[in-house]
């Protein structure tokens, strides 16, 4: 293997790099070892700690597996209401930002620039009190409050960063996109529905693959504020009543990294597919997905 | 607006200590995510599938969930610290995979034939490296690792949020709870207070990146 840091080793360096192998592993293994000795030594492994998530007989098992996929489910619906709002919104705000002239412009960028710098937590937070305090009431929305204000917390910030990368798609664009649809009689707008949009999601669909990686485990940030039960404040109730965090945590936390690993993969297949595409029909795709 | 006006001296002292938060992650983040991103591209195979497997698995779990596993898992094995080390310590190794991710990505960009044509005019790796590769790799490491940073800036609020005391939350708490302000005021002076460093910090990463910009 050769990269920009080092050449193909020769045999001196594979005799160096066979070493350094054996070495790391052992102090990696050694490290292993350590933690799982702790673990051990306080009977983290005990079967009563496991057995209510990974023993089907245990009488807890159906209950606490029932709960963590309500949980699971909570997460996904919080998740899939954010993405498509925030598609929505976004969408409108990034066509808003190229197409509005100078002055018009300025209330746009001041509003995405002001909630990307927000943190979503303080944006679902400040959602929940602004609500309260003025006493809106949200009640004909289906789902809980709590929902609502991580719904909407999260789709202020998403969707201006949805913008962004509407407006990066769009600009990626060859000029000659939008020159042929004014020649040939559109108007601007027509031309951004009709020609220009519809290129641009398609090289946008590996960032919003991944944009959604990011809200999934932004749902998990009501956890902390305790607004709403998706899947990691409901392990974290589940584990108060059997005492066991480190072995419920442990599984919400490969529960949300399998899910957000397949999605990361599913943005890798999808943007080697378009680019590929694009190369055989022609167009060129790569800039555009580099760029967004 | 008085609860925020009032009480300046407590949202100052606040904002110093979320900044403190914010700094410690900084540097944390910094000399881990170096350290991994060292991993994934040195020539040792199992340190690269350590590095390999430490980003892909702190990547794609959430914040909170490391958060949590630290604050409630750490302590049934005896590793008891305040909520403020396991808050700092839990916003460096999520952060450190992004680091890592924006270190590695920078080095890639450096084209082979750099390193072969320094190694070829007969410079050791050690001047190869920092004469030819790491200057050239740095200009595409800052925008994204300022990105990653300011990203971890905000990121903080999730620690602070969790109860570190003393910081911009714990203002938020004691004004509302303990002394009966409204809480939408004090929320507002609370998002103020991190737009004041998320904003400059932004400022500074646009202004750094047009300085060390390539001229392609």
């Amino acid at each position: 293997m050769s990269n920009v840091l080092y050449d193909e080793p020769g045999p001196k360096a594979r005799r160096r790099a066979a070493i350094g192998t054996v070495v790391a592993a052992a102090i990696l293994l050694g490290l292993t070892g350590v933690a799982v000795w702790r673990l051990a030594d306080r009977g983290q492994f005990d079967a009563e700690l496991w057995s209510p998530l990974i023993n089907p007989g245990d009488d807890n098992f159906v209950l606490v597996w029932r709960l963590l996929g309500k949980g699971l489910l909570a997460t996904l619906t919080a998740a899939v209401l954010a993405i498509s709002l925030s598609l929505v919104i976004g969408t409108l705000l990034g066509v808003a930002r190229m197409m509005l002239g100078k002055g018009g412009r300025i209330p746009v960028v001041a509003a995405i620039e002001l909630f990307r710098g927000l943190p979503v937590i303080i944006s679902i937070f400040y959602v929940y009190i602004l609500i309260r305090s003025t006493g809106i009431d949200i009640s004909f929305l289906p789902g809980s409050d709590g929902l609502w204000f991580l719904v909407i917390g999260l789709t202020l910030y998403n969707s201006v960063i949805i913008a962004e990368i509407v407006r990066a798609g769009v600009n990626s664009l060859p000029r000659g996109q939008s020159e042929a649809a004014l020649a040939i009689g559109m108007t601007r707008w027509k031309s951004m529905k009709n020609v220009e949009l519809p290129q641009a999601f398609r090289t946008m669909l590996p960032a919003l693959i991944s944009q959604l990686v990011v809200i999934l485990k932004d749902t998990s940030l009501v956890a902390v504020l305790g607004l709403y039960t998706e899947l990691l404040r409901r392990g974290n109730i589940i584990s108060l009543n059997l005492d066991n965090p480190i072995q419920v945590l442990f599984v919400v936390g490969v529960i949300f990294i399998v899910i957000n690993y397949g999605l990361s993969k599913l943005a890798e297949f999808v943007e080697r597919r378009l680019s590929t595409r694009g190369q055989s029909s022609g167009v060129r795709l790569e800039t555009g997905a580099a760029a967004a | 607006m008085d609860a925020v006006f009032d009480n300046l001296d407590l949202f100052w002292s606040g904002f110093l200590r979320s900044l403190g938060i914010c700094l410690w992650g900084m540097v944390g983040s910094l000399v881990l995510g170096t350290f991994i991103a060292a991993c994934r591209v040195s020539p040792i195979p199992s340190l690269r599938w350590f590095g390999t497997s430490w980003v892909t698995l702190v990547r794609n779990c959430p914040l909170t969930v490391v958060l949590f596993f630290m604050a409630f898992g750490l302590p049934e094995i005896g590793i008891n610290q305040s909520y403020y080390v396991f808050g700092v310590a839990a916003l460096v190794i999520y952060t450190s995979a992004f680091v890592c991710e924006a270190i590695r990505s920078g080095i890639n960009s450096v084209s082979a034939g750099q390193a072969e044509a320094a190694r070829s005019i007969g410079l050791t790796f050690s001047q190869s490296l920092s004469q030819v590769v790491m200057p050239q790799a740095f200009r595409s490491i800052v925008p994204p690792l300022g990105s990653v940073i300011i990203a971890m800036f905000k990121n903080s609020a999730v620690v602070g949020a969790f109860g570190v005391g003393g910081d911009l939350w714990s203002v938020y708490k004691n004004l509302t709870s303990a002394q009966g302000y409204d809480g939408l005021p004090v929320i507002t002076g609370v998002a103020v207070g991190y737009l004041c460093i998320t904003l400059p910090a932004a400022a500074f990463l646009a202004y750094t990146e047009r300085k060390v910009a390539i001229a392609r």
